[in-house]
C-alpha cells in the first residue's frame, strides 16, 4: 500500500512538471533574488497595469547567476532582478544579461545609478549609513564614516559581519574614493573600535545600539525603516556622514534583460513600468528604500529621517573593487 | 541471476548498477572537479594566507566537538533507553528522535534569540547583573548542532542496541561484567559500525554547514568556499575547497573501513532481545530528567518560541498558501525518498555480492553528495542538467524540430539532485541490515530451492523492511528541510515549506519565518515518530529474525 501512494505521488510529480512549463506568450520569466514578500506586489501591480503575467523563482544571487550561465540559450528566464551593486556588476561580467536601449529609462534613472552601457539599472536605493543611539550620541559628533575610525568610539561600535555584500560595497565605494591605503586604515580603525563580535544581520546590529551594547553602527537604512514602523520609539536615528565630500554610501537593487530573453520586449515594457511613480512608490512605501526617480515621495517613517547628498561614485566600482575590499576586510581581521 | 551467492562472478547486473550510480553521483563532481583546469592563484594566495589556516583549525574544533557531544548524547540516550526502565522510557524511546526534524539553522537562530548579546534571556539576567558569556562562538554552534544531528548517532546506535543478541551481553556478564562494562566493552564495539555510520552523517552535516556557522560567525571551510563564489567572484576556487572536502571525507571513511575490516560483524543464530533493567528509584529519576532536559532545550522550548513568534507575527501569513507549501513538500519528500532509497538498496546489494576494495570505493564516491555543501552540489547538477538539455536541443534542431528542454526546471532533475544528496542517508542503514542477513541464511534458502528473487522477496525483504523504512523516513526528513537544491532546481511556482523559510530570513525577517519553520518540524515529526516505532521496537525487529 505504501509503495504505491510513493509510486502515485511520484506520477503525479513527473506529470505537473511539464505542464507547468508551458506557459502564455504574454508571460514574463523573472529571476529574482529580491524575496517573494518584497516583489510579489511588484509583479501584481504590473499585472494589472498591463495585463502581462509574470512566473518567476526566488534563489541567491550568486545561485541565479550561475543558473543562468549554465542554461544559456534555454533559459526560461527573461529578466534578472538582484540586490547589491556587485551582484548586478558580476551578472553583466558573466555575460548574462544584454543592453536595453530604452530613452525612458535613461531619462529617469541618474547616471550613477546604472550601467555605463545598460546591462543592469537601479530601481531602488538604499542608504548604508551610519546609526547612532538617540540619546547617547549627539548628531554633530559624527561628521564622517572616517570618524568611527577615532579611538574615541572604543568599545562603542557595532558591525554586521565582512561577509554581508553591503559591507563589501560599501568598502570597495570607499577605495574607490579614497584609495585602498587609506581605505585599509579606516577599516582597521573600525575593528579596534568592535564593541563585540561582528552580527550576522543588520537588525542584531541596530538592536545592539538600542540595548547599550554599543553606541554607532552601521546599516542599510530600510532596516531602521522596519524596526521604527514597529515601534516608533525605537531609539536609534541615522546620521548622514561626508555630506561636504563624497556623500552617503548607497546602494541599489536593480533589474536587467536577460541575454537569452524570450520575449525582450515584455522585458522591455516591465524596466520601463519600474520607473514610472506608480512602481517607484512600492518600493518606497513599502519597504521603507527610497526611490530612484526623482519627485517620488518616500515613506513617512523615511520622510522623518530628512533628505542628505547621496554619493556620486558609479555603482559600478562596487563590483569592480569587490575583491580587493574583501581581501582588505580579511586583512584588517574583520570578522 | 540463480547463481550462488558466494562465488564472485565478473560482471555482472550489479556491476552495471553500480557503475550508473556512480556515474550519477559523479556528473555533479565532474563540474567540480573540471574546476581545477583554471586555477586563481590571486584567490588562492589571498585564501591560504588570511583564511585556510582558521578555517581548517575552526572546522577541525568544531567537527570534534559536535562529534563528541553527538556521541555522547547519541549513544548514551540509547544505552539509556533501551538497557534500562525508567518512568517515561517508552515515551523517550521515540521522542528523542524528534529534534531529527528541527531544520540546524532555526535551532540556531532560537539560541541566539535568547542567549545573544541582545537576547531575550541575557537582557533578563542582566537586571539582576548576571552576564551571560558570548554564545556567538564556536561553541555555541556546537552545542547547537550537536542537538540537531545527535538523532542520527542516536537512531543508529539504538537500532544496534535493540537488535544485538542478549546473549552476547550475557555472555559478558557471565564473565564477570558489570552492566556499565558490558557496554563499553560488548554493546559498543558490536554497535561500532552503526554508530560510525550515524557519526559519519553528523560529520558530513557539519562539514557541508554553512546556515548554523554563518549565524554564530565560525569561520569553517564551508563559510571559505562561499567566500570564495560569492565574495571573491571565484566559483572555481570555491569548487576546489570543496573537491578537497569531499576527498578528505572519502579518505576518512575508507580509512575507518580499513580498520574494521578485521572484525567481523555476524550475529550468531538465534537472538533473544535485551530485557532491560529496572533502575532503582533515583537513579530512575535521574534518567528521566536527563531525557526531559535533552528533550527540552533541542525540541520542546525551541518549538514553544517559534510558536510564540508564529502566533504574534506570523499568524495572518497563515493562508491557504500554506497546504500548497505543505504538500509541495510531502510530495517532494515522499517522491525523493522513495527514489534515494531504490538506489541505495541496489548499491548495498551491488556492495554484498562484490565486496571488492573498487567496489567500496565505488561505492564511497557515490555517497559522497553528503558532505559537499548544498549550493556546491546544487551548481554542479544544474551544470549536468544544462549540459543534457543543450545535447537534446541540438539534437531537435538536427531533426528540424524545436524541442522544449528536458530536464531544466523540472522535478525530474530536482529529485535526481536530491538522490544524489541523501544517497549515503539512505544506504547506511540498508547496508548495515544488509549485513546483518547472513549468507548462511541465502544458503539456506537456496538449498530449499528458493531462486534469486524469492529470497529477495521472501526473506531479504522481511528482514530489511525496518531499516528501508528508516531510511526512507531520514530521506524525507532531510528533504523537508532542504533549501539550496530545492531553490535551485524547483520549477516556477513549486513554493515548499523550506523555500518560505528562504524567503523570510533571506530578507532578514527571521521571526516571521517561525511559521514555516514550526511547519516543517511539524511535517517531520511525524515520519520521525513513525521511524522510532517502526525501527527501534525492541519486538519488530527481532520477531522477524525467526524465520532462520
Amino acid at each position: 500500500m505504501q509503495r504505491r501512494t510513493f509510486l502515485t505521488a511520484l506520477t503525479a510529480a513527473l506529470i505537473a512538471a511539464p505542464v507547468s512549463a508551458t506557459v502564455a506568450a504574454e508571460t514574463l520569466t523573472v529571476y529574482t533574488s529580491r524575496n517573494e514578500q518584497l516583489i510579489q506586489p511588484v509583479f501584481d501591480a504590473f499585472t494589472k497595469a498591463t495585463g502581462i503575467t509574470v512566473r518567476f523563482t526566488t534563489d541567491k544571487d550568486g545561485a541565479l547567476i550561475e543558473r543562468l550561465k549554465a542554461e544559456g540559450e534555454n533559459t526560461p528566464a527573461d529578466v534578472l532582478i538582484t540586490v547589491d551593486a556587485g551582484n548586478l556588476w558580476l551578472a553583466k561580467r558573466s555575460g548574462v544579461l544584454q543592453p536595453l536601449t530604452s530613452d525612458v529609462v535613461l531619462q529617469k534613472i541618474p547616471a550613477h545609478l546604472r550601467d555605463a552601457d545598460n546591462h543592469w539599472f537601479g530601481v531602488s536605493l538604499r542608504a548604508r549609513t551610519v546609526m547612532r543611539h538617540v540619546e547617547r550620541v549627539r548628531a554633530d559628533e559624527i561628521a564622517r564614516y572616517e570618524d568611527l575610525a577615532d579611538p574615541k568610539w572604543k568599545g562603542r561600535l557595532c558591525l554586521r559581519t565582512s561577509k554581508n555584500v553591503y559591507n563589501q560595497s560599501l568598502v570597495a565605494t570607499m577605495i574607490a574614493d579614497l584609495g585602498e591605503a587609506k581605505t585599509e586604515a579606516i577599516v582597521k580603525g573600525w575593528v579596534a573600535n568592535l564593541a563585540t563580535l561582528p552580527f550576522p544581520n543588520d537588525t542584531a546590529v541596530l538592536e545592539a545600539i538600542a540595548q547599550g551594547i554599543c553606541d554607532v553602527g552601521i546599516t542599510n537604512t530600510y532596516y531602521l525603516g522596519r524596526l521604527v514602523a514597529k515601534d516608533p520609539q525605537f531609539p536609534v536615528v541615522p546620521v548622514w556622514p561626508n555630506q561636504q565630500d563624497r556623500g552617503v554610501h548607497v546602494n541599489v537593487s536593480g533589474v536587467g534583460v536577460t541575454k537569452h530573453a524570450k520575449h525582450p520586449e515584455l522585458a522591455k515594457r516591465f524596466i520601463e513600468w519600474l520607473v514610472t511613480s506608480d512602481a517607484q512608490k512600492i518600493f518606497a512605501e513599502q519597504n521603507h528604500e527610497y526611490p530612484v526617480v526623482e519627485g517620488t515621495p518616500v515613506s513617512p517613517v523615511v520622510a522623518r529621517w530628512g533628505t542628505f547628498q547621496a554619493s556620486q561614485t558609479p555603482l559600478s566600482k562596487a563590483g569592480e573593487l569587490q575583491r580587493a575590499a574583501v581581501q582588505l576586510m580579511d586583512r584588517a581581521g574583520w570578522r | 541471476m540463480t547463481g550462488t551467492p558466494t562465488g564472485v562472478p565478473r560482471f555482472t547486473f550489479w556491476h552495471v548498477v553500480v557503475a550508473g550510480l556512480v556515474a550519477l553521483a559523479a556528473a555533479p563532481l565532474v563540474a567540480i572537479v573540471a574546476s581545477f583546469r583554471a586555477i586563481d592563484s590571486d584567490v588562492w594566495h589571498h585564501l591560504t594566507t588570511y583564511l585556510l589556516p582558521t578555517q581548517l583549525l575552526e572546522t577541525a574544533q568544531l567537527l570534534l566537538v559536535v562529534l563528541l557531544l553527538a556521541f555522547g548524547l547519541g549513544v548514551g540516550l540509547a544505552w539509556l533507553t533501551t538497557a534500562y526502565r525508567f518512568p517515561g522510557v517508552a515515551l523517550f524511546r521515540w521522542a528523542l528522535l524528534l529534534p531529527l526534524a528541527m531544520p540546524a539553522y532555526v535551532l540556531g537562530f532560537v539560541y541566539l534569540a535568547w542567549f545573544d548579546v541582545t537576547g531575550s534571556v541575557t537582557l533578563l539576567l542582566r537586571r539582576w547583573d548576571i552576564p551571560l558569556p558570548q554564545v556567538r562562538t564556536l561553541w555555541g554552534a556546537a552545542w547547537v548542532l550537536a542537538l540537531a544531528l545527535y538523532p542520527y548517532v542516536y537512531l543508529a546506535a539504538r537500532v544496534a542496541f535493540v537488535t544485538t543478541s542478549a546473549r552476547a551481553l550475557e555472555v559478558g556478564q557471565a564473565l564477570g561484567l558489570t552492566r556499565r562494562q558490558a557496554f563499553w566493552r560488548v554493546a559498543v564495539p558490536l554497535a561500532r559500525p552503526a554508530i560510525v555510520a550515524g557519526c559519519a552523517l553528523v560529520a558530513f552535516e557539519v562539514l557541508a554547514d554553512f546556515g548554523v556557522v554563518a549565524l554564530f560567525g565560525v569561520e569553517t571551510l564551508s563559510v571559505g568556499i562561499y567566500k570564495a563564489w560569492y565574495a571573491l567572484f571565484s566559483l572555481p576556487t570555491a569548487m576546489q575547497i570543496a573537491a578537497l572536502l569531499a576527498f578528505l571525507a572519502i579518505l576518512a571513511l575508507l580509512f575507518e573501513q580499513w580498520a574494521r575490516k578485521r572484525a567481523r560483524f555476524t550475529t550468531t543464530g538465534r537472538s533473544q532481545p535485551l530485557a532491560p533493567t529496572r533502575l532503582a528509584s533515583l537513579p530512575a529519576w535521574s534518567a528521566t530528567l536527563v531525557c526531559t532536559v535533552v528533550l527540552a532545550v533541542a525540541l520542546l522550548l525551541p518549538v514553544a518560541q517559534l510558536g510564540v513568534w508564529a502566533w504574534t507575527l506570523g499568524r495572518d501569513a497563515l493562508t491557504s498558501r500554506y497546504w500548497h507549501f505543505f504538500a509541495n513538500s510531502l510530495l517532494l519528500g515522499g517522491s525523493g525518498a522513495f527514489v534515494t532509497v531504490l538506489l541505495a538498496v541496489l548499491l548495498a546489494y551491488a556492495q554484498r555480492l562484490d565486496g571488492r576494495p573498487l567496489m567500496h570505493t565505488a561505492v564511497r564516491i557515490a555517497t559522497v553528495g553528503y558532505a559537499l555543501p548544498g549550493a556546491v552540489l546544487a551548481v554542479g547538477v544544474v551544470a549536468v542538467t544544462s549540459a543534457v538539455d543543450h545535447a537534446w536541443v541540438a539534437l531537435g534542431r538536427g531533426f528540424g524540430a524545436q524541442w522544449a528542454p528536458l530536464l531544466g526546471g523540472t522535478v525530474v532533475a530536482m529529485l535526481i539532485a536530491y538522490a544524489i544528496r541523501f544517497l549515503v542517508v539512505a544506504f547506511g542503514p540498508v547496508q548495515s541490515a544488509l549485513g546483518r542477513v547472513t549468507t548462511r541464511m541465502d544458503e539456506a534458502a537456496h538449498s530449499l530451492g528458493e531462486t534469486q528473487y524469492g529470497v529477495l522477496r521472501r526473506i531479504h525483504l522481511p528482514l530489511l523492511r525496518p531499516a528501508l523504512f528508516a531510511a526512507a523516513a531520514l530521506v524525507f526528513i532531510d528533504i523537508l528541510k532542504e533549501l539550496p537544491i530545492t531553490l535551485m532546481t524547483r520549477p516556477f511556482g513549486w513554493e515548499t515549506l523550506a523555500t518560505r523559510i528562504f524567503e523570510l530570513t533571506n530578507d532578514g525577517r527571521w521571526e516571521e519565518a517561525a511559521l514555516p519553520a514550526l511547519a516543517v518540524t511539524l511535517a517531520g515529526t511525524v515520519p520521525a515518530w513513525f521511524l522510532a516505532k517502526e525501527v527501534t521496537h525492541p519486538t519488530s525487529a527481532h520477531t522477524r529474525e525467526t524465520p532462520c
